[in-house]
């Protein structure tokens, strides 16, 4: 299952580091974060629970970017 | 501008007013702590959230976050100063220039962002339908296939629909790049994103919102740049490895040299002196270590790249395929619907004379005379004197369109279309067909035979032989048993073709191939006037497959292969290929579907164009690539060797990132390539 949502950050590395972060967390099977258009493509495992996971991957971006923000929806 | 951008904005006037009040009126002791408390205030302004970054950093076990190298880069600078110098003035700066840098590619980016969505504009917010009460406003979402909508001139066609009422033209350049208008009227097709230039249209929709072609083109420019090409890749990989790298020379340089040079015994004045310079050095490593200019600047390139060729009517799906098509040495075309229009259209129309011994007993070689009577009737020009012969072709039209009344096959519908409204008055029956040769009917009491060659030896006469038929299809045709002339049908060469396959040429593509399922004489004669290079004829769709595994494995490594198909039953073979390019997706889902690159109309010659604006936008990503890690490189080298300090270390810094962003930008502007 894949789903986009929206995100704001202010640097391209940053993004890079999101999506690092994002990639690592529990039921994330691979994300790609695209910097000029904000938006943050999440591939999730079998069986995980979007709204869980996501969670998961604001705290874990809010780490490595305290500045960024995910709209979960 | 936003509102953080504002902020920031102010904060980097205020500093920047702060400093030079600081430092021209002398109102400040020269050493000392009110010296530094008058310097630390601008500092803290302008930044107060790298400090607290840098602290969630270290809390959030982060060591190489740049806000965190800042912070020590500037905290350091301050001590040093305190220690030695009483000069507060470069750490301040430095964290000023970092937040000017911050800002400029915040608005840079910003802006690109909007200027490529406004020439993406192609988004209808409200779609009208028409009640007793007036006209509603709704939105597009929300209404149902087969709803009546009003489109009004000036507005966008919100759904894909056909025109059920009026009659106007519409601006289709947002889809192509095609600045022409197109007129429709009732009956036609139209697409989703077009704007309406002169009267208003009622139209029957016939997709969904999100079906119809606008969204779809949005979405798929949206999720172009999640693909991430080669060199994207190689840039993030660089940034990872980049940061801590720098931070371990800095590291390094603070610490081993001082050491070494103390233990040689060739240490020049006082520890505190030796240990100062090359701590300094160090702090200035870690004003060098953020790597935006890369990171910024080649995601920026693509998009502006994806940006300008999506303006042009050139779709393409991701940065990894603008890579890919930038390298495309060899372009393989599957003949019918990208050089040739793929629609049979009646090219010619011999009537046999009623005067010149057409009767199945009259001699062929009689017929010489009567073959220079050639009359191409879908050009409109018909050779001497001929009204007579207009009404005979006519007449043969005719004749043809009714016995092929009932057959959906391509050529009967080339037949009925020729002729122009095919149910008259006509009496047509008895229609019978004979696989493999043609039709007979009955029209108006006589027999009408039409078909080939074997259809009129069944109809008791003899086919004449048309030598100008050239690649196309013959359709004899017979009454009551009497030859009555042929039909050439024939596929028609697009407009552009042989200038883009030229083009093609031009720009540096090897080799031309052309594809097709045609007879060998009449693919070399198609393939010999547009000027490709390589003909492979009389294949089974199977076989384009293999041909283009065969192309594949002749391509030198580095060189890739094109196929240009037009997105109908040839998906297998679009995605076989190094990069697939679907012609004509104006309404083609399964285009859209199946290439890597789509163009919106069905001109060859923006293939070339697309190779071009790739080209572009990849020399453009390789000149920043090769500025920024030179000057990076010469900088912390300078820095080492202590003739850049940090005042040069941030200038260099922004200056590169500003240059990257600005040459990324250039990606944009693809019109005149």
């Amino acid at each position: 299952m894949k789903k986009t949502y929206k995100i704001d950050v202010d640097c391209a590395n940053c993004a890079n580091l999101m999506e690092e972060a994002a990639k690592k967390t529990k039921g994330v099977k691979d994300c790609t974060v695209n910097f000029m258009t904000l938006k943050m493509q999440v591939e999730f495992e079998d069986g995980a629970e979007a709204k869980d996971v996501m969670q998961d991957v604001l705290k874990a971006c809010k780490k490595v970017e305290p500045d960024c923000e995910i709209f979960i929806k | 501008m936003n509102r953080k951008q504002k902020r920031n904005l102010i904060r980097i006037l205020v500093t920047a007013a702060l400093l030079i009040a600081l430092h021209f009126l002398p109102i400040v002791p020269e050493t000392g702590w009110i010296r530094l408390v008058c310097y630390v205030v601008p500092y803290i302004i302008i930044g107060y959230d790298i400090l607290r970054n840098a602290v969630k950093g270290i809390i959030n076990r982060q060591p190489f976050d740049e806000s965190l190298l800042m912070a020590i880069a500037t905290v350091g600078a301050f001590v040093l100063a305190f220690l030695r110098t009483g000069d507060y003035l470069e750490a301040v700066a430095v964290m000023l220039f970092y937040q000017v840098g911050e800002w400029f590619q915040a608005m840079a980016v910003g802006k690109s962002r909007r200027n490529i969505s406004e020439l993406m504009d192609i988004r209808p917010d409200v779609a009208y339908i028409e009640t007793e009460d007036g006209v509603e406003e709704v939105d597009p979402d929300d209404v149902e296939i087969g709803t009546i909508i009003l489109v009004r001139p000036g507005e966008k066609v919100p759904i894909d629909g056909v025109v059920v009422e009026g009659e106007s033209r519409l601006n289709t350049a947002a889809l192509t790049g095609e600045s022409v208008p197109r007129a429709v009227r009732v009956g036609d097709e139209i697409i989703s994103g077009s704007v309406n230039e002169s009267s208003p249209l009622r139209i029957e929709t016939t997709k969904e919102f999100g079906e119809s072609t606008a969204s779809k083109i949005l979405e798929l420019v949206e999720n172009a740049s999640s693909r991430k090409s080669q060199s994207e890749k190689f840039i993030s990989k660089f940034a990872r490895v980049y940061t801590p790298v720098v931070v371990l020379l800095a590291l390094a340089l603070a610490i081993i040299p001082p050491v070494v040079l103390t233990l040689a015994g060739r240490a020049a004045g006082p520890a505190s002196e030796l240990w100062g310079d090359w701590i300094y050095r160090a702090l200035t490593f870690l004003v060098m270590s953020c790597p935006c200019a890369l990171v910024i600047s080649i995601p920026l390139s693509f998009f502006a790249g994806l940006g300008g060729a999506s303006r042009e009517g050139v779709l393409i799906k991701g940065s990894n395929y603008l890579e890919t098509l930038s390298n495309v040495k060899t372009v393989v075309f599957d003949k019918t619907g990208t050089l040739t229009k793929g629609v049979f259209e009646v090219s010619m129309v011999h009537p046999a004379h009623e005067d010149g011994g057409d009767d199945p007993e009259g001699h062929s070689d009689g017929h010489s005379e009567e073959d220079g009577h050639h009359v191409c009737h879908a050009h409109g020009c018909a050779d001497h004197d001929e009204i007579a012969d207009e009404a005979i072709i006519h007449e043969l039209l005719h004749m043809a369109a009714h016995a092929e009344r009932y057959s959906n096959h391509p050529i009967a519908a080339s037949l009925k279309k020729a002729y122009g409204d095919e149910s008259d008055e006509c009496e047509v029956g008895d229609i019978e067909e004979v696989a493999g040769h043609g039709v007979r009917a009955r029209i108006n009491g006589s027999t009408v035979c039409a078909g080939n060659a074997k259809m009129m030896t069944l109809a008791g006469c003899e086919a004449r032989p048309c030598e100008m038929s050239g690649a196309g299809t013959i359709i004899h045709v017979a009454i009551d048993g009497r030859y009555a002339g042929h039909i050439v049908i024939s596929d028609i060469i697009k407009e552009h073709s042989a200038e883009a396959i030229q083009d093609l040429h031009r720009s540096g593509v090897k080799k031309t191939v052309m594809l097709t399922g045609d007879a060998r004489g009449a693919a070399e004669e198609v393939g010999g006037k547009l000027g490709v290079d390589v003909i492979h004829a009389e294949l089974l769709p199977a076989d384009k497959v293999t041909k283009v595994e065969e192309l594949l494995e002749q391509a030198q490594p580095g060189e890739k292969l094109a196929f240009v198909g037009d997105g109908i039953n040839d998906a297998p073979v679009l995605s076989r290929a190094d990069i697939g390019i679907a012609m004509g997706a104006m309404g083609s889902d399964a285009a859209i579907e199946s290439a890597d690159v789509v163009l919106m109309d069905d001109d060859p010659i923006k293939i070339g164009k697309a190779i071009r604006i790739s080209r572009k936008c990849m020399r453009i990503v390789k000149e920043n690539i090769t500025i920024a890690i030179a000057v990076k490189v010469v900088c912390l080298i300078l820095g080492a060797l202590g003739i850049a300090n940090m005042w040069f270390a941030i200038f260099a810094d922004v200056g590169v990132m500003i240059i990257a962003v600005l040459n990324a930008i250039r990606a944009l502007f693809v019109r005149k390539l």
